[in-house]
């Protein structure tokens, strides 16, 4: 355990020093800004963070995968991985620990953009609600785009690589919930329950459902598990 | 079979046995055995591409074998892998290292992934940074240093956690001379205590550093001795080196027509002439050619038994399929 927190906390630090993380915040805030602030324009805007929301979802297909890309397919580039796979580090701990770390740096994003909530709070009266939920909702998304990140960034030795399939596979589990129009019958039913977006709309509305909370749990856990034992197979290449 | 009981079986610290290992359907190693005994510095010596990277990354866990297995200190690297990646400090060819990191940060990060304690790792990066001479460099980014000093850096990374097996693959590669004899001063030091396998295709360097050598080539071992019975193994071929002081065109068919005389390569030497004599293996040509060249009224200007240097042993290990 503490080898994990060891990787974890290398992680951050390599985080907050790199150019590549600001610039990701710094993208962040400001495209989520721009959504925050769409609606505030109307003759009588509502009080709420539901534009907020669904920018974020959005935007974050891309960024996640560009804050992950670098954790394992770096570490093969480099070469570093021979020294860290034959170190008395067991594979869940590297993959849990630089997981951990990705997910910190998201956390200070998502605080960062309180900001949003602190000025509506100032200037009006939302119904806190929807903003719980849809925050709830925010990081359990963003927990499980993360996880799909370094999946791909586990299987590829090129940054690129890893962040472009990412962001395919986030797309496809994006709007994987707008399948059921088009396949239809038990199939298009059981994509249309894979997609990320459908899950994340409860949050946003102010409805916790423990369905929903599973469900990104469950993508979180199954894309972890599959980082392990990519990163198992390695040694038995 | 427990790790005591293994221990007691093989006194060897690493014990290998029958390694392969394939890259798809060409194999990099073929059935390699080996064993090291504690506090031995063996040197794995080869052309690049015999297969020694490849038997270090298995020694070390990185790779698993194809067939056959290893244990360090009795323990599986594959079926007991953390236990024996426990027991090992490593340091790969191309010295992989965190660039963004201080030398301190990245062997206190090193030091907690080898399982050491803030304590321990605290009491031991000072000596293990005077060990290396890495001290005014301490504070310094990695990716600032030269390729010498990151060589340290990485046996440094490689002995923090004070391992009973260390693993070097080619230490002495691309860093300037000085250091070269510093990094060999060094790793004789650490064999003291430690059991040491390094690879090289320096032979000067494995027959100075080394208890014993084991010469691989093309994925197999084609000998196994200490440096000074390796030299003395093969003297069976004797060689000879002789001046002479007459006409090139009649010395030549005389000496070669000498019993027990293979071959005789001639160098012209600003008008000395040395001849070079492949005596049949074991035999003391030395009254034979003398008489030959005096009696032919030309005159012996040098006359000497010349041995076969480690070099030569390896070209022929490495270009003869013999031997």
């Amino acid at each position: 355990m503490r080898t994990a927190q060891a990787v974890a906390w290398k992680e951050i630090q390599i985080y907050f020093s790199s150019p590549t993380a600001y610039i990701v915040g710094l993208i962040f805030l400001a495209l989520t800004g721009f959504f925050f602030t769409q609606d505030l324009g109307d003759p009588f805007p509502e009080a709420t963070l539901a534009p907020f929301f669904y920018g974020a979802t959005i935007v974050f297909i891309l960024l996640a995968p560009a804050l992950t890309m670098r954790l394992l397919a770096e570490e093969s580039k480099l070469g570093t991985i021979e020294l860290l796979l034959t170190s008395p580090v067991r594979d869940w701990e590297v993959i849990v620990g630089k997981y951990v770390a990705s997910l910190v740096f998201f956390l200070v994003l998502v605080a960062l953009s309180f900001f949003y909530a602190i000025l509506l709070f100032v200037y009006a009266s939302p119904d806190p609600g929807p903003i719980f939920a849809g925050y709830l909702g925010l990081v359990l998304y963003g927990s499980a785009a993360l996880a799909v990140g370094l999946l791909t960034s586990t299987m590829t030795n090129n940054q690129i690589v890893s962040a472009v399939v990412a962001m395919g596979i986030l797309l496809a589990l994006f709007f994987a919930d707008r399948a059921f129009g088009s396949i239809g019958g038990l199939a298009g039913e059981i994509i249309g329950e894979m997609g990320l977006r459908g899950h994340f709309d409860d949050f946003e509305r102010g409805v916790i459902d423990t369905k929903n909370i599973v469900y990104f749990v469950s993508v979180v856990a199954f894309f972890l598990f599959l980082s392990i034992r990519t990163l198992e197979s390695r040694r038995w290449r | 079979m427990g790790p005591t009981t293994g221990k007691n079986l093989q006194p060897d610290m690493i014990q290998a046995k029958g390694l392969t290992h394939y890259y798809g359907p060409y194999p990099a190693i073929q059935d390699v055995s080996f064993g090291v005994r504690k506090g031995e510095i063996l040197g794995f010596l080869g052309p690049n591409g015999a297969g020694k990277t490849t038997t270090m990354r298995i020694i070390t866990g990185f790779v698993p074998p194809t067939h056959g297995s290893v244990t360090l200190d009795g323990y599986d690297v594959v079926e007991q892998s953390l236990e024996a990646r426990r027991r090992v400090g490593y340091l790969p060819e191309t010295v992989p290292l965190y660039t963004d990191m201080s030398v301190t940060n990245y062997l206190k990060y090193m030091g907690t992934l080898r399982g050491m304690s803030p304590k321990a790792i605290k009491t031991r990066i000072g000596d293990v940074v005077d060990v290396c001479r890495l001290g005014d460099y301490s504070k310094t980014q990695i990716g600032k240093l030269s390729k010498g000093f990151r060589q340290r850096v990485g046996i440094a990374q490689a002995i923090i956690h004070e391992p009973q097996v260390l693993v070097l693959d080619e230490p002495t590669i691309g860093i300037d001379p000085i250091q070269v004899v510093e990094t060999r001063r060094l790793i004789q030091e650490l064999g003291r205590d430690q059991t040491v396998v390094l690879s090289s295709h320096i032979l000067p360097e494995v027959s100075m550093i080394c208890d014993r050598v084991l010469i691989i080539n093309e994925g197999r071992i084609v000998a196994e001795d200490t440096p000074k019975n390796l030299a003395e193994g093969l003297q069976g071929v004797d060689r000879l080196e002789v001046e002479v002081g007459g006409p090139v065109a009649q010395v030549l068919p005389i000496l070669k027509g000498i019993a027990g005389v293979n071959d005789v390569a001639h160098v012209n030497n600003n008008g000395r002439h040395t001849y070079t004599i492949q005596a049949e293996a074991g035999k003391d040509l030395r009254n034979e050619i003398s008489r030959a060249v005096i009696s032919n009224g030309w005159s012996l200007q040098g006359l000497q038994l010349v041995g076969m240097s480690l070099e030569e042993i390896f070209l022929r290990l490495t270009t003869h399929e013999e031997l």
